[in-house]
């Protein structure tokens, strides 16, 4: 009888986990970038596609590959970080931080805010158009960081598919958008380029949350859909990072389905406003 | 006798009566974690799970990322997010690019769940009207799980009953009221 394939399978699937391993190994000496600790299923799923689409024969011969082609590289860095992302993603989020976090916003002379894990920009401009609304924008200072240069190249130009907006503005819309959300950006041929005045007040800047420090400071630190692909461990210490880099009182915002659950830290934030995922730094230790 | 360890369940158009017909006749104390990708658009509500959670002996939930798949309990995937297993029997999340223009979608959990449960899992593909969950089921019966799709005949879409059985070698092609038995037999 033949050799059950199951068993075949099962030695591919250990030499695969073994290969991965190494390929992120490989990473992190070459480039600093540390996968390490990302999600094991998902960081598999995205490099058994990259093998398939460039016809390797296997995830060492990309490890080889990615080692001495720089382009080959930037495609798996791409492949590692997902940056799907969209105006208004959650508008029930955006009006929570409407009613609920911005009259608190509004005792501040001065506001620091950080998006951690930008991607393309979309939830930045969110955030700037929500302060504009509120009559903050101009006294807040904005840092949206991604660890993806090309992404945050997309973020800075600001320059979006003009298919998308139909979506942006029904998450407007029910987001509580006070004005139109036309009045916002101009259309050119394909694509919309929001307005300038909205990135007066915003930094993009290169941060890798594994790797690099605390932002000082912060009243508000947005970080949604960026910790789902982190192991516990991970998520732990960048939670660690955020509270350090909060000023007392300050708002730690996560994505729907992420939480403070496994966070050492997580008894240091209120959970006021948990349903939208928003905490608040305590005041006292 | 066959020590299975979870199911998975793929659905689409029709799933709210398909769905209806199998996990409440499930008994409390069925043995077995039930994890199901229904495709529902991104903006719903969390509707589907109160209404199995009022009509199911089982609890039901949504899959919260990092959470440990526990036995007897009945998981779906939320609106707006690849439901992923691990090989530690946990869940992760992804907003990655929809796949088969789905997200979530049957095929990225069947295809993670399959390599993390290998001949431990029990595959199901339901009414629907794409083709999302074929090679997911393939990828099961590879590794040795058992693969069962509801009969195209008694399903309310049948498109996707039929991509599934034309992809994969299905071990059992079910009428919809056959399958809750089927499974409290083969568990
Ligand atoms: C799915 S997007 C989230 C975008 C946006 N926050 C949202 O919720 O729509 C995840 C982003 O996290 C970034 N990212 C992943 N790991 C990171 C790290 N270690 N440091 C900084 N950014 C990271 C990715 O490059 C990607 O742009």
């Amino acid at each position: 009888m033949a050799l059950p394939i199951k068993d075949e399978l099962e030695i591919i699937k250990e030499n695969e986990n073994i290969e991965i391993e190494l390929l992120l190994n490989a990473i992190f000496m070459k480039f600093g970038y540390d996968f390490r600790n990302y999600g094991k299923a998902h960081i598999k799923r995205r490099i058994l596609h990259r093998k398939m689409v460039s016809g390797m024969n296997s995830i060492s011969e990309m490890t080889h590959k990615m080692l001495y082609d720089p382009l080959f590289y930037q495609e798996i860095l791409q492949d590692l970080s997902i940056t799907v992302t969209e105006m208004f993603r959650d508008p029930s989020f955006y009006l929570s931080l409407r009613s609920e976090i911005a009259p608190l916003l509004k005792t501040y002379p001065f506001l620091k805010i950080w998006h951690a894990g930008c991607a393309t920009g979309e939830e930045v401009y969110s955030m700037a158009i929500l302060l504009k609304e509120e009559g903050l924008l101009k006294r807040t200072q904005i840092y949206a960081t991604d660890f993806n240069q090309l992404a945050l190249q997309k973020a800075r130009a600001g320059i979006y598919p003009i298919d998308r907006i139909k979506e942006f503005t029904q998450n407007y819309q029910k987001s509580g958008g006070k004005s139109s959300f036309s009045d916002y950006y101009n259309a050119r041929y394909d694509s919309v380029i929001l307005n300038e005045s909205l990135r007066e007040n915003v930094v993009f800047a290169d941060h890798n949350l594994v790797t690099d420090s605390v932002f000082g400071e912060m009243n508000m630190i947005i970080c949604r859909n960026v910790m789902i692909y982190f192991d516990k461990e991970l998520q732990n210490k960048v939670i660690k990072l955020f509270h350090d880099s909060l000023v007392p009182g300050g708002f730690l915002c996560l994505g729907s389905k992420e939480s403070l659950r496994f966070a050492e830290s997580s008894p240091r934030f209120e959970s006021t406003f948990d349903k939208e995922k928003i905490y608040r730094k305590k005041f006292t230790v | 006798m066959h020590n299975y360890k979870a199911i998975v369940i793929g659905v689409s158009a029709g799933g709210l009566h398909a769905l209806g017909q199998i996990l409440p006749k499930l008994p409390a104390d069925f043995p077995l974690p039930v994890i199901i990708v229904q495709h529902i658009s991104p903006q719903s509500d969390n509707f589907m799970i109160r209404h199995f959670n009022s009509i199911s002996k089982l609890a039901v939930k949504e899959a919260d990322e990092k959470e440990e798949i526990v036995p007897g309990t009945i998981y779906f995937a939320p609106p707006n997010y690849h439901l992923i297993v691990e090989n530690d029997f946990t869940f992760s999340l992804s907003v990655d690019e929809r796949v088969n223009f789905s997200r979530p979608s049957i095929d990225v959990l069947f295809e993670t769940a399959a390599e993390a449960y290998a001949e431990t899992l029990i595959g199901i593909i339901l009414t629907g009207a794409n083709n999302d969950g074929s090679r997911g089921l393939k990828r099961i019966k590879d590794f040795g799980g058992f693969t069962i799709v509801q009969n195209p005949a008694t399903s309310e879409v049948s498109a996707m009953p039929e991509a599934a059985i034309k992809i994969a070698k299905v071990d059992k092609i079910l009428d919809l009221d056959k399958i809750a038995d089927f499974l409290m037999r083969l568990t």
